[in-house]
């Protein structure tokens, strides 16, 4: 179990495209968001309010404009290039609408991938990790079956075990049940649920299903680039356990 | 997974494995490329070496001959001319003046090999009813033979020479019904003759040559020609067969001979030489470029393809260096696996061509020159070809946003 410290600040975090031309647009006006560590926070919105732009900055793959975004106590604000890249690495796990697997290897090697990258090499320990997150997954009869072979939803728990890889202390999901049908999407969910409550693991879902969003520790309602008041009675806290 | 390979070349691999057509047809074009290079640099050596094998060792790389004699204008007085008109004087056999120590003085030369002084002039060949006017040269074999092999175009007989003993030509032979052990007359214009016998019949695979050419000891000629004691050549190789014209401008410089180099006086063939040099390495130079291109063409495909997989190991914490890697590594791979079956396929290639190609007599048309460095330099400027052409799709790999290449 994680402390229950914040694990991400996002103090008044502006996004804006087209800068300095006559289409400058600002999709984030001043976001001010604090995640506990193990909370499983869901965010919510309509379609183009900023949802997905606000988890690519908390991601790291894009940079606010303005504002100041802390992850597990690292400022990122002056970050570089690289050191974005580590801490994006090791402290972030994603999982998206798409699985986004890599079909040149199997589901046993995809889950090993996020620990290639960050040890430069393979070694036995990485397969036995990647096996017990597959298992986690209930997917250890498809370990070595290529990602293409694989249905819907057992993409998406592979993608979910990637995410896991190193365990890190954030996985941002979005989406992640978008594509599946009822029966996988819930299994995907129980199962982020499901490690969330047993390894403390942060989840932050973005998703459109109210139904699912219902189910988790807190909902943050993004619209028109701003965070509307959380929805009564949907902050349940953190999981405890 | 191979737990020894890094994750650049673990990407790579995959890469090139999963996309089973495109690695298949591209490595067929670099194989094909490299074959090509691989059999015509082969080849060519090969042709080359020959044809400069032949053309060195039936004439020496550098020939040195008495200055040719000048007509004087004759003067009056000082600047007024009396015969405006000046005849090209005759140009007689003559001896090299002081040849000994010239001779000697070449021979001390680090880059000489071979120096051998000869007397060389036409004569008449006379058995029975039949006469040839016959090219006489006269020689010390021990030396000569070294410049011009003439014992390896030995036909029938030796190529002994004692003071009353001729090696000829193979068409004089014949055109005089002379053979081995038979005698000829030999006479000159200047009135000497002697009697000879055939020791040696040579075929230089040239008519011409195979009409005219006779070899005698250095004393016949000399007696023959009425230069008792005197050189009319001095036949030198050197160590670089290249350098001749350069040598023989030295020498010039330095003795009061003229100094003719193979490259001048096989100008042409030189100049031959020369063109299939460059027009090799043009064509080496632009199968290269057309395998680069090939190469590039495919991987920057495989970049487009692959733009979701480099935005998701991006997300993962890959650098813009490591993308950039598996792509250079992809482009090395390519050209070092296609260079060593394109060596395969232009030396198998060259070997069935060199042995079902022969000449008229059955001979070889050219030696087979297949060295380790010539597959080594393949291999190696085929990877280095390759990585330099992945070089573009690769920064444009790196380059991939990976907001972009996961939201498109």
């Amino acid at each position: 179990m994680r402390s229950v410290a914040e694990i991400l600040v996002l103090e008044a975090v502006r996004k804006s495209y087209g800068i300095g031309t006559p289409v400058e647009t600002e999709v984030l006006h001043g976001i001010d968001l604090a995640v506990r560590a193990g909370e499983f926070l869901a965010i919510i919105g309509p379609s183009g309010s900023g949802k997905s732009t606000l988890l690519n900055i908390i991601g790291l793959l894009d940079r606010p404009t303005s504002g100041r975004l802390v992850i597990d106590g690292t400022d990122t604000t002056g970050l570089g290039d690289g050191d974005r890249t580590r801490l994006r690495g090791r402290t972030i796990g994603f999982v998206f609408q798409h699985h986004y697997l890599i079909s040149a290897f199997t589901a046993l090697e995809n889950v090993m991938m996020p620990m290639i990258v960050d040890r430069g090499r393979a070694d036995p320990a990485m397969a036995r990790r990647a096996e017990e997150l597959l298992g986690w997954m209930d997917l250890e009869r498809w370990r070595n079956n290529r990602v293409n072979n694989l249905s819907g939803g057992q993409q998406q728990r592979v993608a979910v075990a990637r995410a896991l890889a190193l365990d890190p202390p954030l996985v941002l999901a979005d989406e992640p049940t978008g594509n599946l049908d009822t029966a996988a999407a819930e299994g995907v969910f129980a199962r982020m649920r499901r490690i969330n409550r047993e390894r403390g693991t942060t989840f932050l879902l973005v998703t459109h299903n109210l139904a699912l969003a219902e189910r988790c520790d807190r909902i943050v309602e993004v619209v028109d680039g701003r965070i509307a008041a959380e929805p009564a009675g949907a902050h349940a806290g953190p999981a405890a356990g | 997974m191979n737990r020894w390979l890094p994750f650049e070349w673990i990407a790579a691999l995959r890469f090139l494995a999963e996309g089973r057509m495109q690695t298949v047809f591209i490595l067929g074009g670099v194989t094909i490329g490299v074959g090509v290079i691989v059999f015509m640099s082969a080849m060519l050596a090969g042709l080359q070496a020959n044809f400069i094998r032949r053309v060195l060792t039936s004439q020496p790389q550098i020939q040195l001959l008495p200055r040719e004699e000048a007509a004087r204008p004759l003067r009056a007085v000082r600047g007024v001319i009396e015969a405006a008109v000046v005849q090209r004087p005759t140009q007689r056999i003559l001896s090299i003046d002081q040849w000994q120590a010239i001779a000697a003085a070449v021979r001390a030369r680090p880059d000489v090999l071979v120096v051998a002084p000869t007397v060389a002039g036409s004569a008449l060949a006379v058995r029975g009813d039949a006469s040839r006017s016959i090219s006489v040269v006269g020689m010390d074999p021990a030396q000569y033979f070294r410049i011009v092999r003439v014992p390896d175009y030995l036909v029938a007989g030796e190529a002994r020479l004692g003071t009353d003993d001729i090696v000829v030509g193979s068409e004089l032979a014949r055109n005089l019904g002379a053979g081995v052990g038979d005698r000829i007359n030999v006479t000159t214009a200047r009135g000497g003759q002697r009697t000879l016998t055939v020791t040696g019949i040579v075929d230089f695979g040239n008519k011409g040559a195979n009409e005219r050419s006779t070899y005698v000891a250095l004393r016949t000629a000399q007696s023959l020609l009425d230069l008792v004691g005197g050189a009319t050549t001095i036949d030198v190789t050197v160590a670089d067969i290249y350098a001749a014209d350069v040598i023989a401008r030295d020498i010039a410089g330095m003795a009061p001979v003229k100094a003719d180099s193979w490259i001048t006086t096989n100008a042409q063939f030189f100049t031959a030489v020369r063109a299939q040099q460059t027009s090799n390495t043009l064509i080496r130079l632009f199968v290269g470029l057309s395998v680069a291109f090939g190469i590039a063409a495919v991987l920057v495909v495989s970049v487009i393809q692959r733009s979701k997989d480099i935005g998701i190991l991006r997300a993962m914490g890959a650098s813009r260096g490591r993308i950039l890697r598996i792509f250079l590594v992809q482009g090395g791979v390519l050209g070092f696996a296609g260079s060593v079956l394109g060596s395969v396929l232009g030396a198998g290639s060259l070997f069935l061509w060199h042995r079902w190609f022969r000449q008229a007599d059955g001979s070889e048309l050219f030696p087979l020159v297949l060295t380790a460095d010539l597959f080594a330099a393949a291999a190696m400027l085929a990877a280095l070809t390759g990585v330099l052409a992945a070089l573009a799709p690769a920064v444009r790999a790196a380059s991939i946003d990976p907001v972009d290449a996961i939201r498109g």
